[in-house]
């Protein structure tokens, strides 16, 4: 938990030093007025990756947990795409993803909160749908 | 005629607050999923909070499923807000100060306690309404810009890679058509 908590220090401070944690510089990359953001999707995503090939090779289990290492790899289906286009519908409207907007309150913007709300409120209702259909499609195979 | 001065120009033009401090911040974010991964295995993710949170106080099947890894989500949020407050109170107040740091000039300031704050101006019925779709989209897509975007790329995954050209390019014609619209800020 420590490890996780520094972990998560590191990583809302490159937000907030990268200002991605501003939604107006997420929303002017996205509208082609400043490329910035890219060498901060690029960057992350190159340190990552280095560690993901490497750190595999050098030891076997995490210290921490005992589990094996392994990459983040997610099943494909048609919810990634239909997932995927409506969360850039609302990144593209309000400049915020899930990590920004919490580094966002952390940079002093109360106004986030607003964000934040509607995040739950959106991941609660796709709770209550799939949960229903989740329990429609176990009544099914009973019958 | 193509002087010398073409190439400094044209990177004026695309990257206007210059790089440095997007390149190191996301150096920095990377790292800070890389400190988790070796310590725990773990390729964390943002947006999994939002459910794995909400299993604490509804009994939705779906969110059951998240039970064993919502504490330390918690923790892993709670450092990204106290990460990004050592930012403000740092860099952002001008206590610290760094070639490699540029300020940017959105928003709006305030000072509080001596150290300076950030507010943004971006209306919060968009914030709110964008919230609500950011919230649907990455439970049901499986991942945001971290999961995806950070450790799914690095991780080669293909999956993630074309989650996030969808997110990407449908979120880059969304921003041009509200800005088409008049819609600002």
């Amino acid at each position: 938990m420590p490890l996780i908590f520094v972990g998560g220090l590191i990583f809302g401070f490159g937000l907030g030093f990268s200002h991605m944690a501003r939604p107006e510089v997420v929303l002017e990359f996205l509208q082609f007025t400043d490329f910035g953001l890219l060498f901060v999707m690029f960057g992350a995503a190159i340190v990552t990756g280095l560690a993901f090939a490497i750190v595999p090779r050098l030891r076997g289990r995490a210290p921490l947990t005992g589990d094996t290492y392994g990459r983040r790899l997610k099943s494909f289906d048609k919810n990634v795409l239909i997932g995927g286009s409506i969360f850039g519908v609302g990144w593209g409207l309000s400049g915020i993803c899930p990590g920004a907007a919490y580094a966002s309150l952390g940079i002093g913007n109360l106004t986030i909160l607003w964000a934040l709300a509607g995040m739950f409120v959106g991941a609660y209702l796709q709770g209550v749908w799939r949960s229903q259909q989740a329990s429609a499609a176990s009544m099914a195979n009973a019958d | 005629m193509i002087t010398e001065s073409t190439i400094p120009l044209l990177t004026a033009e695309l990257f206007p607050n210059g790089i440095s401090r997007y390149a190191v911040g996301g150096l920095l974010v990377g790292l800070g999923a890389v400190v988790i991964y070796v310590g725990t295995g773990i390729a964390a993710g943002a947006s999994t909070f939002l459910e794995s949170t909400l299993s604490y106080v509804s009994d939705q099947s779906r969110f059951q499923r998240y039970r064993s890894s919502r504490d330390w989500r918690i923790v892993f949020t709670l450092g990204i807000i106290m990460g990004a407050m050592v930012y403000a109170l740092t860099f952002q107040s001008g206590v610290l100060s760094s070639s490699l740091y540029q300020p940017g000039s959105t928003g709006e300031v305030f000072e509080l306690g001596g150290f300076t704050f950030w507010l943004t101006d971006v209306q919060p019925w968009r914030l709110f309404l964008g919230g609500i779709l950011v919230g649907i989209g990455t439970r049901i897509g499986k991942g945001c810009t971290s999961g995806h975007g950070v450790c799914g790329v690095g991780s080669a995954s293909k999956t993630s890679i074309v989650g996030v050209m969808t997110f990407l390019a449908v979120a880059i014609g969304t921003a041009q058509i509200v800005v088409a619209l008049g819609v600002s800020p």
